[in-house]
């Protein structure tokens, strides 16, 4: 008896893992996943704890230092109005990565569930549904979130809205194909043999089922969302100054490009190493979350 | 091959039909009286309420929607800026040359660039030079716009006067916005171009070519880079389409007189009907391209068009 419990424990002779503890094994794998990941961390801290870390205010204007270079006492310099530059990308981390959340929050919500009832249903819900999806994935992504800014009018919250609007149709045709290929198999058919609603169906077995893909595109989103938001601030759109943001402080920098360069390389530094970070993070879970890649 | 084409531009009428409607719903939102905006602060109420019934604003939602519509297909007429109180079409007309002539040159570069070194990359796949492309293609697509618009102005524009930092008119001038503009479509050209190449090389027909003695450059240049490229064609030609949107942001960096510098000017001078034509008019642009580019595919890839025999 004993020995067959024993046998059981060590059958194949390899530590069993949970699914979470898998997927991150194969995930430190993966050198370019694993800088993409601590960067990813390393900004989420900075982004909760920008009060703590921040060697200087964001928003003190100190003239007796204005435009100084990099040096021991402001690391990465200081702006027009003397404002420590390092303090205020460690405070715009946290309105990018608030955009950046919160926007892929919307569209997988919105999306996902647009999709899934897409896929799900069928028939001319699908139809209508996809054919304004089509609609919206016709306006170039950077113009149809100027167009909802310039309307709605600009602001953390607008800018939000309108990168997450425009990442909708990507998530709810990504949702859909998953559903597609999920709802024809057995289980599912087991499931409604056993007489579960919709609602159910969808929730606890189809929903579980579509994770992966929906993880690797929200990563893939949120890079996007951060670009878009920078973007947008940076033609004037987005977050009004004094708060820091990465896309308007490179554009408060532009008529200093002569003699303060440093001005416009650190924010765009930041902008582009979050969102390699990003893409690497993304790129990796896809491997890590793909089963047939599983040894 | 007609019954592909006819169904791909009938297709395209819901579509721009849906693309005006989004345009509208938002012009319809934006905060503020287009009558007032049109006639300025001093206007009289009588004078407001004629200006309303005469361009149709106190008419229900959806019938401003069709009168919007009509006015655009059968008369080009997507509305009158509140700046410069000239029709939004013709502004845009004088704008469009320059956005065009900066999204393809920046394409052909995209092209030139992408397409070899994918190519390359394929080939020598797991070399240095193959690590290294991938590298500043994954750093390429990482990189806003915009920045590395400022970026190379400081370069040899600030320190090396190589080039100048604004203008559209001269060689010289258009050099640094076609780069900047180019260098995402660069990396998603040298993407593609490798990961289809790679592809290709291992198909069996590639293996009867080599297997029949077949000249290695013959065999790559020939047999392979043909069907290695239609995946790139389609690439290119949604390339184009977010390079004129990308166009928005160079031509503001790069001060060049396109649609995107209109529109940039338009959003902060709160011109609403400039922004939403602009977006309309690169809206359809854009769906136009990629109608081209399906139907160019359907061209080269004989498959599509069996499907429609």
């Amino acid at each position: 008896m004993n020995e067959n419990v024993e046998m059981v424990a060590t059958t194949g002779g390899r530590k069993t893992r949970s699914q979470l503890g898998e997927v991150l094994f194969r995930l430190r794998k993966s050198p370019l996943a694993m800088f993409g990941l601590a960067v990813v961390l390393i900004l989420i801290f900075c982004a909760l704890f920008a009060d703590v870390i921040a060697p200087h205010s964001y928003s003190k204007q100190n003239l007796s230092h204005m435009f100084e270079a990099p040096s021991r006492q402001y690391l990465l310099g200081t702006d027009e109005f003397g404002r420590d530059i390092l303090s205020r990308l460690i405070y715009g981390a946290r309105v990018s990565l608030q955009v950046g959340f919160i926007a892929v929050g919307i569209a997988l919500f919105v999306g996902g569930l647009l999709g899934a009832v897409s896929g799900y249903y069928g028939g001319w819900i699908d139809n209508g549904i996809m054919r304004v999806m089509d609609v919206l994935l016709s306006i170039p992504q950077t113009l149809l979130a100027i167009a909802i800014v310039a309307a709605l009018g600009p602001g953390l919250f607008n800018l939000m809205v309108a990168v997450g609007i425009t990442s909708i149709p990507r998530f709810a045709r990504l949702m859909r194909a998953s559903v597609l290929s999920i709802k024809g198999m057995e289980f599912i058919e087991a499931a409604r043999a056993m007489g579960a609603s919709h609602t159910r169906i969808i929730l606890m077995y189809i929903l579980p089922n579509c994770m992966a893909p929906l993880i690797v595109q929200s990563t893939l989103s949120v890079a996007n969302a951060i670009l878009f938001a920078a973007t947008l601030s940076f033609l004037g759109l987005g977050i009004q100054p004094p708060f820091p943001e990465w896309g308007g402080m490179l554009s408060a920098a532009r008529p200093y490009l002569r003699n303060s360069a440093y001005m416009s390389i650190f924010p765009g530094l930041a902008i582009m190493i979050t969102i390699l970070a990003l893409n690497f993070l993304g790129d990796g879970l896809r491997d890590a979350l793909d089963p047939k890649q599983k040894r | 091959m007609i019954r592909y084409i006819v169904r791909r531009v009938l297709f395209l009428i819901p579509v721009l039909v849906g693309v005006a409607f989004c345009v509208f719903t938002l012009l319809y939102l934006t905060p503020g009286d287009p009558a007032r905006m049109v006639l300025g602060d001093l206007a009289t109420e009588s004078a407001l309420q004629e200006f309303r019934a005469k361009e149709g604003l106190d008419q229900p939602y959806l019938v401003q929607f069709g009168n919007y519509l009509y006015k655009a297909v059968f008369h080009g007429d997507i509305g009158r800026s509140y700046v410069t109180k000239r029709p939004v079409m013709s502004e845009i007309l004088v704008a469009f040359p320059y956005t065009l002539k900066l999204a393809a040159f920046a394409m052909v570069i995209a092209i030139l660039v992408g397409v070899p070194c994918g190519i390359l990359s394929a080939i020598k796949q797991y070399s240095i030079f193959d690590t290294l492309t991938m590298i500043f293609a994954m750093i390429g697509l990482s990189m806003p716009v915009f920045w590395l618009g400022l970026l190379l102005i400081i370069l040899f524009s600030v320190h090396l006067r190589w080039l100048p930092s604004s203008g559209f008119d001269t060689f010289q001038a258009m050099i640094l916005p076609s780069v900047a503009l180019a260098a995402q479509s660069i990396s998603m050209v040298t993407r593609m171009t490798r990961s289809s190449m790679l592809e290709v090389i291992r198909a069996d027909y590639i293996r009867t070519a080599r297997s029949k003695g077949q000249k290695e450059s013959i065999v790559i240049w020939v047999h392979a880079l043909r069907n290695a490229l239609i995946p790139v064609v389609t690439l290119c030609g949604l390339q184009f389409g977010h390079l004129l949107s990308g166009a928005i942001l160079t031509e503001s960096i790069f001060a060049i007189p396109g649609v995107g510098r209109l529109m940039v000017d338009a959003i902060k001078t709160r011109d609403y009907p400039m922004v939403q034509g602009g977006v309309l008019f690169v809206a359809v642009a854009f769906s136009i391209v990629n109608l081209l580019v399906d139907l160019l595919y359907a061209y080269i890839d004989p498959r599509i068009k069996a499907q429609y025999r």
